[in-house]
């Protein structure tokens, strides 16, 4: 394969597209497909080959972000469509030539759309995932073109740390620091790199639709770091819980490997790289760098002490590199456009955009791309459309059970690494849990807890035993029988934890506890003194009760 | 070579050789060169094939990829994803992720185990119907979300849920 290849790979498709007159595009991606979207999609192709026309083309494209209102369907003219049923489709072929079909239509230009910025997502909703002559008519693979045809991998590297940008999967490291580490250490036999798709906060499904919607994105991001940093074997470590995104990685690779996009001497260079794919089995802590490495490694996923960081002792003790997949998926554009142009984009220490999972009490649910700096309000307000029902806002929860609970007098903050920090939470990977007045932050708290203690793979003390101990005195306020010596002694297993865990979430454990006693006080208090839970969710006997 | 001694290291047998579905597996086990690392993946394939892993399986696989059956059993159990009981006819599995719980998930679980007294993680007595659980499922736009078999549904009432249940139980479809 070589530029000129390439290239005409992309004019080929983009002739073979201009050929039809028109395009439907249909949302094939998980969150419109579990409201019967393939069965529209039939539908419309069925009515096609009915109706003889040649010149329409119909789409199965990934997540076009407004979850909620699927299935969602959209035309070459811009016009969006939701809730459509299969029996919609001749209505939807009539309207390509004169009006849209006014009971259908989605407007789009609402804050939820206007107000986003799409970078990762730019292919979202537009391309075909499981066809790759799709994504190289939208420009695929000429980042990696460019990198192995012009660039060293210092000078890769270089405009990864001009663009600032830091891991997307939730400490927020930044992501040029570690490509170098990994560069300038020495391996024995070979380099890795490593793609954590291990998307295991509840609420969080960015990676999922990446993966779903675009999953070349990330193989190019990944040749072009395994390029920069040595490696020459990849691993997408992917939830077994995603079965769709597994399905379309490996579709991914095949193709990638059949057009010498990865494997022996890509594009006829001495650079060699191979991608395989390893399916998680459901654990929390194998998000975290060493205990996904032993979980690719066939062992339980447990972590165990840093230093050294598997940047200098990794995977079978090798230099390993490991990024999430929003990260990944940010670096194509980054070597298009120059890390300089990504820099200008969001606040001063957090740059370029960021993918929220927006769900909850909200009424746009669905996936977000937002420039980091935005203000909570406009998140939630804006762009989700404020609360329903008429309720009141209470809470934002970012970065799972790692993270806190925002309150409302910090709506007015910007969303970046060091704000969130600040107020006790944590960007995290991305999910944004807005809660309503109907639920009881200590019972939030205890869903949280309840999940730590499951998660914990009980390796280190304080977390196993701290994570069961902290569960037990939140379930006893929520039954409203915990008293004032139970609060002071949640705040001290709290600090025990946080100090002394072995890893990541141990350490971040108590953070919807600490974020909660520190601005919900009062329903903490309420729940010990006089026995009432002000949201009416704890009571003494709880038949609902789990 | 000895003559007349013959130690037998012999290669492991299939729990069932007969089933075919072992080969499925045994080519699993054959791409990732018998090593131990390619554990957690053998047991994926099995799960998939046979649906739960039992005891046979365990040791088996372990043998195989020579592995002490302890840490294949550890790693077994580790992981919610791998389950050692098979699982009832039809499964019904309610995601607990944070947004399905604020959005009553909880709920869910409850009106199934006031119905058929099943906690999650376990099955009717008659054998048709096993209630699990999901950490999260990433459908939280959609939040409750239920998987009913393989076919996921949002934005599921206790009501929707009574009537699929008692749709199964009845009906021996």
């Amino acid at each position: 394969m070589t530029p000129e290849e390439l290239e005409q790979i992309a004019e080929t498709e983009r002739a073979a597209q201009k050929k039809f007159q028109h395009t439907v595009n249909v949302c094939v991606a998980a969150g419109c497909l579990s409201c019967q979207s393939q069965g529209v999609k039939d539908a419309l192709d069925e009515e096609i080959k009915k109706r003889g026309t040649e010149c329409t083309q119909v789409k199965g494209v990934g997540c076009m972000g407004l979850c909620a209102e699927g299935p969602l369907v959209s035309t070459e003219s811009g016009t969006l469509y939701k809730h459509v049923a299969p029996n919609d489709a001749g209505e939807i072929l009539d309207s390509l030539e004169g009006a849209a079909v006014s009971r259908l239509v989605c407007p789009t230009n609402v804050p939820f759309f206007q107000r986003q910025k799409k970078i990762v997502l730019e292919n979202s909703g537009v391309i075909d995932p499981e066809r790759v002559e799709d994504y190289i008519a939208a420009n695929g693979y000429s980042a990696m073109m460019q990198v192995l045809s012009e660039m060293t991998p210092a000078q890769v590297i270089d405009e990864i740390v001009k663009s600032g940008l830091r891991g997307r999967g939730g400490a927020g490291y930044p992501t040029g620091l570690k490509w170098s580490t990994v560069a300038k250490a020495t391996a024995r036999k070979v380099k890795y790199a490593i793609c954590n798709a291990d998307e295991g906060d509840p609420g969080a499904f960015m990676d999922r639709s990446v993966l779903e919607s675009d999953p070349h994105r990330v193989i190019e991001g990944m040749i072009i770091a395994a390029y920069a940093v040595g490696a020459s074997e990849g691993f997408i470590y992917v939830r077994a819980e995603y079965p769709l995104a597994i399905k379309r990685l490996k579709i991914a690779i095949r193709q990638a490997e059949r057009l010498g996009l990865l494997g022996h001497n890509i594009c006829g260079t001495r650079f060699s790289f191979g991608v395989d794919l390893r399916l998680g089995a459901g654990a929390f802590v194998c998000g975290e760098e060493t205990a996904l490495i032993a979980s690719v490694e066939g062992k339980r996923g447990m972590p165990r002490p840093r230093p050294p960081y598997p940047a200098q002792e990794g995977l079978f003790g090798e230099p390993t590199l490991i990024n999430n997949v929003e990260t990944y998926a940010n670096v194509p554009p980054i070597v298009r456009n120059g890390g300089e142009w990504y820099a200008k984009i969001g606040t001063e220490k957090s740059k370029g955009t960021k993918v929220f999972a927006l769900a909850g009490r909200v009424e746009n649910t669905g996936l977000v791309e937002v420039p980091m700096g935005i203000t909570l309000r406009e998140i939630v307000y804006d762009i989700g459309g404020g609360i329903p029902e008429g309720r009141n806002y209470k809470a934002v929860q970012t970065g799972g059970p790692s993270g806190g609970c925002i309150p409302s007098e910090f709506l007015d903050m910007p969303v970046d690494y060091e704000t969130l920090a600040k107020v006790g939470s944590i960007m995290g990977s991305g999910g944004m849990i807005v809660i309503d007045d109907s639920s009881c932050m200590v019972d939030v708290a205890k869903y949280f807890m309840d999940f730590c203690m499951t998660e914990s793979c009980g390796k280190c003390i304080p977390c196993r035993v701290g994570t069961f101990q902290m569960r037990g005195l939140l379930e006893r306020i929520t039954k409203l029988d915990g008293t004032e010596q139970d609060l002071s002694l949640l705040n001290e297993l709290c600090e025990l934890m946080k100090n002394t865990s072995l890893c990541g979430l141990g350490q971040s454990a108590p953070n919807p506890v600490l974020s909660t006693l520190r601005y919900f006080a009062e329903e903490y208090k309420s729940h010990v003194q006089s026995k009432q839970c002000p949201s009416g969710v704890c009571s003494n006997h709880r038949e609902d009760a789990r | 070579m000895a003559a007349g001694v013959s130690v037998d290291f012999a290669k492991p047998v299939a729990p069932d050789q007969q089933d075919k579905r072992w080969r499925i597996v045994d080519a699993t086990m054959r791409r990732l060169g018998h090593h131990p690392r390619g554990l957690i993946e053998t047991l994926h394939t099995v799960q998939e094939a046979f649906g739960y892993l039992d005891e046979g399986a365990l040791r088996y696989v372990a043998t195989s990829l020579h592995v002490p059956l302890s840490r294949a059993y550890g790693v077994a159990t580790f992981y919610h994803f791998f389950t050692l009981k098979p699982a009832g006819k039809h499964t019904c599995v309610v995601c607990m992720g944070t947004a399905c719980y604020i959005k009553g998930a909880p709920q869910l679980l409850s009106a199934l185990e006031k119905d058929y007294g099943i906690e999650p993680g376990e099955t009717t007595p008659d054998g048709k119907v096993s209630l699990l659980t999901a950490r999260c499922l990433g459908s939280c736009g959609l939040a409750p979300a239920v998987v009913y078999d393989h076919d996921v549904a949002g934005k599921v009432t206790a009501q929707d849920l009574r009537e699929r249940v008692v749709k199964w139980m009845s009906h021996d479809a």
